[in-house]
């Protein structure tokens, strides 16, 4: 085992893809010469080169649409967004092109472009580098959409993203970068990206969550665990297509859901997986689903409103509590 | 239409060639407006009548290996790059036959074999991906222009300047051809653009232009090998202004109030098809039975496409899902 920070973990998978694939390249902004808004790609560009870490202009929309133009012309391009919110500047081409080429076409033509971006609040920026619309991007069929929680994912995640042949948009959670974890010495990494995880096993309730969130809801979970509450946590990984089966199977087990989701609660994807609960397993409910969400406001940037906004440690405890009526 | 032509292969064969392609679009487009009154097709249908000349002008300086990125307004382009008409037609139709199986409609033509990536309908959204394209093609050496049509709607779009600038910034293959038909839907260039002269866009962006009559498919021809020859050699970009006019409404759900009858009319005299008929038949290259024997080819070519598309089978309903996602045993 290896001590590596999350931001390591997608450098060395980006690394390791550029190495295995020569069709692999990376482009965004400030990916080269300024190592990436989130130094996920220091020192790559020594490494391999300005034509394969391509620093763009800010076109959101025109380096997106190459990424894809990219993909169709045989290459596999890796987009970095620098943050979902100015993904919205290229919600076209992902939308209207990437997503909708294979069908449109006739099974013509696929586009194995993989978006990268960061999301998520938590570091005081506001309403304009803080939202989260994962489920945005959840919603449209052709796209796979996943979310590395942990650092073996993000060491994993990027590969078996290459490998599909559709588009895979991945959320990095801009508060993981800094967590550190322990992974294997050695490769295989390559992470099952259609099948939800347990990260923890419980008999009592099921937390349902993903990405920046799945910290707080282990913190929860281990709090609750002192009090001899057993929660079982599922990290979702892919929030399109969802692991529907594990989802159902782990509340048939617990009889009870909470979801945690940094999306705003109206139109979450957390208002999805308590549907998929409540036509697949509504006479397994001993509680009604709960939902911890943000707060219908935009992110503010003063620190303790910022954190009133967010899912924290202790609202999802309280969802528990809730559910089991304690 | 001018007395000389430097670049264009002026014989009998190529002459006969241009006025099969386009008397074959506009007889072909003429049935769809047709058979959309009779409600065999449905949807969107957005004619090309009146702008021929330019699919068919600039196909002429492109190879077989290059790719083509076109609008909804591309049954010319893909008639033009040689995707059978009877394919087309069953896409119109939204049948299984058709070049994407019903599943595309006129918006939407497409054929990997053409390496015709298809009709994009949101205007200016193609440009990036050809972009794209030419960039795959720069990284991986081959020798490929991607040609990129669109109309002069799309340079008020952020994706046009975007995309002009990369193209320029990478010195990418790209050969830009914006149709400039004067109307984007119903807003004349001059009430929708501070700048006028599109090919100043384009060289603000330090790419070569320039415009060329949209009318006269021989000046269209000639233009787009001076084009692709230049980017060849230089591996940039080049934009072509095609200045041209549609002589149908933009859709058929348009009641033409934004124009004067008299200015379709005026424009209709130097239509592509009259006036290369009168400069063919003028020059003995062409005679009026050469054009009788097209006409009555053409005809049937028209035909068997209608009849093929409505034999054409239905995809099943079971299949709607199908090619959403690419299948896994179609990894590549």
């Amino acid at each position: 085992m290896r001590r590596i920070t999350y931001r390591d973990a997608i450098r060395e998978a980006l690394r390791e893809a550029m190495q295995k694939d020569e069709r692999v390249f990376l482009m965004g902004e400030d990916v080269g010469r300024y190592g990436g808004a989130y130094a996920c790609s220091k020192g790559l560009l020594d490494e391999f080169g300005e034509e394969r870490i391509r620093d763009t202009p800010l076109s959101e929309s025109g380096f997106t649409g190459a990424g894809i133009g990219a993909a169709l012309g045989g290459m596999r391009p890796i987009v970095e967004v620098m943050t979902v919110n100015f993904s919205l500047l290229c919600l076209d081409q992902i939308v209207n092109n990437a997503a909708t080429l294979r069908h449109m076409s006739g099974g013509q033509f696929s586009v194995p472009v993989v978006i990268r971006m960061a999301t998520g609040a938590g570091r005081q920026l506001a309403a304009q580098h803080s939202h989260s619309l994962e489920n945005w991007y959840a919603h449209v069929p052709g796209l796979r959409v996943v979310a590395p929680a942990t650092i073996a994912d993000a060491r994993g995640m990027l590969w078996s993203a290459l490998e599909d042949p559709d588009p895979v948009i991945m959320f990095e959670h801009a508060t993981l970068y800094n967590e550190e974890g322990d992974i294997a010495a050695e490769g295989p990494w390559a992470v099952d990206i259609d099948r939800a995880a347990v990260r923890r096993e419980g008999k009592d309730a099921t937390i349902i969550t993903y990405g920046g969130s799945l910290p707080k809801a282990l913190a929860a979970a281990q709090t609750l665990g002192e009090e001899g509450v057993s929660c079982e946590v599922i990290d979702l990984r892919t929030l399109r297509p969802l692991d529907t089966e594990r989802i159902l199977s782990s509340v048939a087990n617990t009889h009870r859901a909470v979801i945690v989701d940094e999306g705003w609660r109206t139109g979450s994807l957390a208002g999805e997986i308590s549907a998929q609960i409540m036509e697949g397993a509504f006479f397994e409910l001993d509680a009604p689903v709960a939902r911890v969400c943000t707060a219908e406001t935009p992110i503010p940037y003063a620190r303790h409103l910022e954190a009133a906004a967010l899912p924290s440690v202790d609202a999802i405890i309280a969802a528990v509590r809730r559910t089991l009526r304690r | 239409m001018r007395e000389a032509y430097d670049r264009v292969d002026l014989t009998t064969e190529h002459m006969r060639d241009l006025a099969h392609q386009m008397i074959l679009i506009r007889r072909f487009e003429e049935k769809c407006a047709e058979l959309y009154s009779a409600e065999k097709i449905r949807g969107f249908l957005h004619l090309y009548i009146g702008e021929e000349a330019n699919a068919v002008g600039v196909m002429q300086a492109l190879k077989p290996d290059d790719n083509i990125v076109a609008t909804y307004r591309e049954h010319g382009h893909a008639l033009a790059r040689g995707l059978p008409a009877t394919e087309v037609m069953a896409e119109m139709y939204g049948k299984a036959s058709g070049s994407s199986r019903g599943r595309g409609g006129s918006m939407h033509i497409c054929s990997a074999a053409h390496r015709f990536y298809g009709g994009f309908a949101i205007v200016g959204g193609g440009l990036p991906l050809a972009v794209g394209l030419a960039l795959a093609d720069k990284m991986r050496g081959n020798d490929r222009v991607t040609c990129c049509f669109f109309g002069e709607g799309a340079a008020a779009e952020g994706e046009f300047h975007e995309s002009l600038n990369l193209a320029a910034l990478w010195k990418l293959p790209v050969l830009f051809v914006c149709e400039n038909n004067g109307y984007a839907m119903g807003t004349a260039l001059e009430r929708s653009e501070s700048e006028t002269d599109i090919c100043r866009h384009a060289q603000s962006y330090q790419i070569p232009a320039a415009a060329v009559d949209g009318m006269d498919v021989l000046a269209v021809e000639e233009a787009a090998r001076d084009a692709t020859e230049k980017i060849r050699a230089s591996e940039g970009p080049f934009f072509l202004e095609n200045r041209t006019y549609r002589f149908r409404a933009h859709s058929m759900f348009d009641a033409e109030l934004y124009r004067a009858k008299e200015e379709v009319a005026e424009w209709e005299k130097r239509g592509p098809l009259v006036q290369f008929k009168r400069w063919t038949i003028e020059n003995d290259f062409l005679s009026d039975d050469d054009y009788a024997m097209i006409e009555q080819d053409v005809a049937v070519i028209v035909n068997d496409a209608v009849a093929f598309a409505e034999d054409a089978p239905w995809e099943a309903e079971e299949d709607l899902l199908k090619d959403v996602t690419t299948p896994a045993a179609a990894v590549l």
